[in-house]
């Protein structure tokens, strides 16, 4: 979609902003509808649309496919991580009660570490899956669709 | 009491409205034979998914269905359907008594359960009496986090949402390991439009110039 001058500007100016929002769920899903996995699916599809506005190959060049392979894996690793850390500390797995001094406090930190899990799990496979179909076949031009 | 009974009467429209566009979007879906057409129609049956769902209250499910469904399902769809043909095929009229004798036997089924479930919004609902109540009353002490449903997922079901960022990797991994991430497990030129998409068997990891032939070593 190399000519589509308005789709290219206003996407320039709304992926940022999709990625920002992203953020703001994963962070206020504390306080209002969201968590890990809206975050992360709107974060990966804020990639998705750069690689369908500006191709797959300068989306590959931004978020690299190796990261998101080892993002994927990472995800996971943090959310079971939690879990034996607070069995190191003498709780039971995901009794996030024993991760601070105050029991409320220590719930606090470990959702916010499963979260971050979810949310680079989620938006890693996402990526990883549009990238995967995505690499199949060459760029369409436009009549094609 | 005038006032809330006409906000109910309001709600009520808003849920059949949702529910009769829904049945509309359903049928456009099972009609068409555009697969471009049926993609978009079915983000659009998920954003109408999510706006019934904001409607009874569920923002949480709205959200994510909003996200999942209407944003990132209709992309992956749309770019596995650049692996396909634009069209389908019509079915012929005999391989269709099977599937609609299915649809009426699960619609029959689905109707002789419907007097079991409970009104919506019943306070003696087992949604709404049992560990639902109990996580409730725990939260604002226990967690001291506003959004009962964060508190519910991330730490008193805990486990129930490990098991879902499991089954979330291994999808992921499932299709790193069939398609590979570069689409390095079988780089060749699809035709859109044409018949030959795919070869015979597992195409090798190298880039193939041509696929006119068709076979692969």
């Amino acid at each position: 979609m190399t000519h589509h001058v308005i789709l290219r500007v206003v996407s320039k100016f709304l992926i940022p902003l999709i990625a920002l929002f992203a953020f703001y769920v994963q962070f206020h899903g504390d306080y209002g509808p969201g968590g890990g996995f809206q975050a992360g699916v709107i974060l990966a599809a804020s990639v998705i649309l750069y690689a369908l506005i500006f191709g797959l190959e300068e989306a590959k060049k931004s978020i690299p496919p190796t990261w998101v392979r080892v993002g994927m894996a990472l995800g996971v690793l943090l959310y079971g991580g939690t879990g034996v850390a607070t069995w190191l500390l003498g709780g039971a797995f995901l009794d996030y009660d024993v991760l601070a001094h105050d029991a409320a406090h220590g719930q606090h930190h470990g959702i916010l570490a499963v979260e971050l899990g979810v949310l680079l799990a989620v938006s890693s496979v996402m990526v990883t899956i549009f990238y995967a179909f995505g690499s199949r076949q060459p760029d369409l031009t436009d009549e094609d669709w | 009491m005038i006032f809330v009974s006409s906000a109910m009467v309001s709600t009520l429209i808003l849920d059949v409205g949702f529910m009769a566009m829904l049945v509309v979007v359903a049928f456009a879906i099972v009609r068409l034979q555009s697969l471009f057409a049926i993609v978009m129609l079915q983000g659009v049956y998920s954003l109408l998914c999510a706006a019934w769902f904001v409607s009874l209250d569920a923002v949480d499910v709205a959200f994510t269905e909003a996200a999942v469904g209407a944003g990132v399902a209709t992309i992956l769809m749309l770019a596995a359907m650049l692996l396909a043909d634009r069209e389908s095929k019509p079915v012929p009229i005999n391989r269709q008594f099977g599937p609609i004798l299915v649809v009426i036997l699960a619609g029959i089924a689905l109707l002789f359960a419907l007097p079991d479930m409970p009104t919506v919004g019943d306070g003696n609902s087992p949604a709404n009496s049992y560990v639902g109540m109990d996580y409730i009353a725990r939260t604002a002490d226990e967690i001291k986090i506003p959004n009962i449903v964060t508190a519910v997922l991330a730490s008193y079901r805990g486990y129930d949402t490990f098991g879902e960022v499991v089954v979330i990797f291994s999808a992921g991994l499932g299709v790193l390991l069939l398609l590979g991430l570069d689409g390095n497990a079988g780089k060749w030129k699809a035709k859109p439009n044409g018949i030959q998409l795919y070869a015979p068997s597992a195409p090798p990891a190298r880039i193939k110039p041509d696929n006119d032939g068709g076979e692969s070593s």
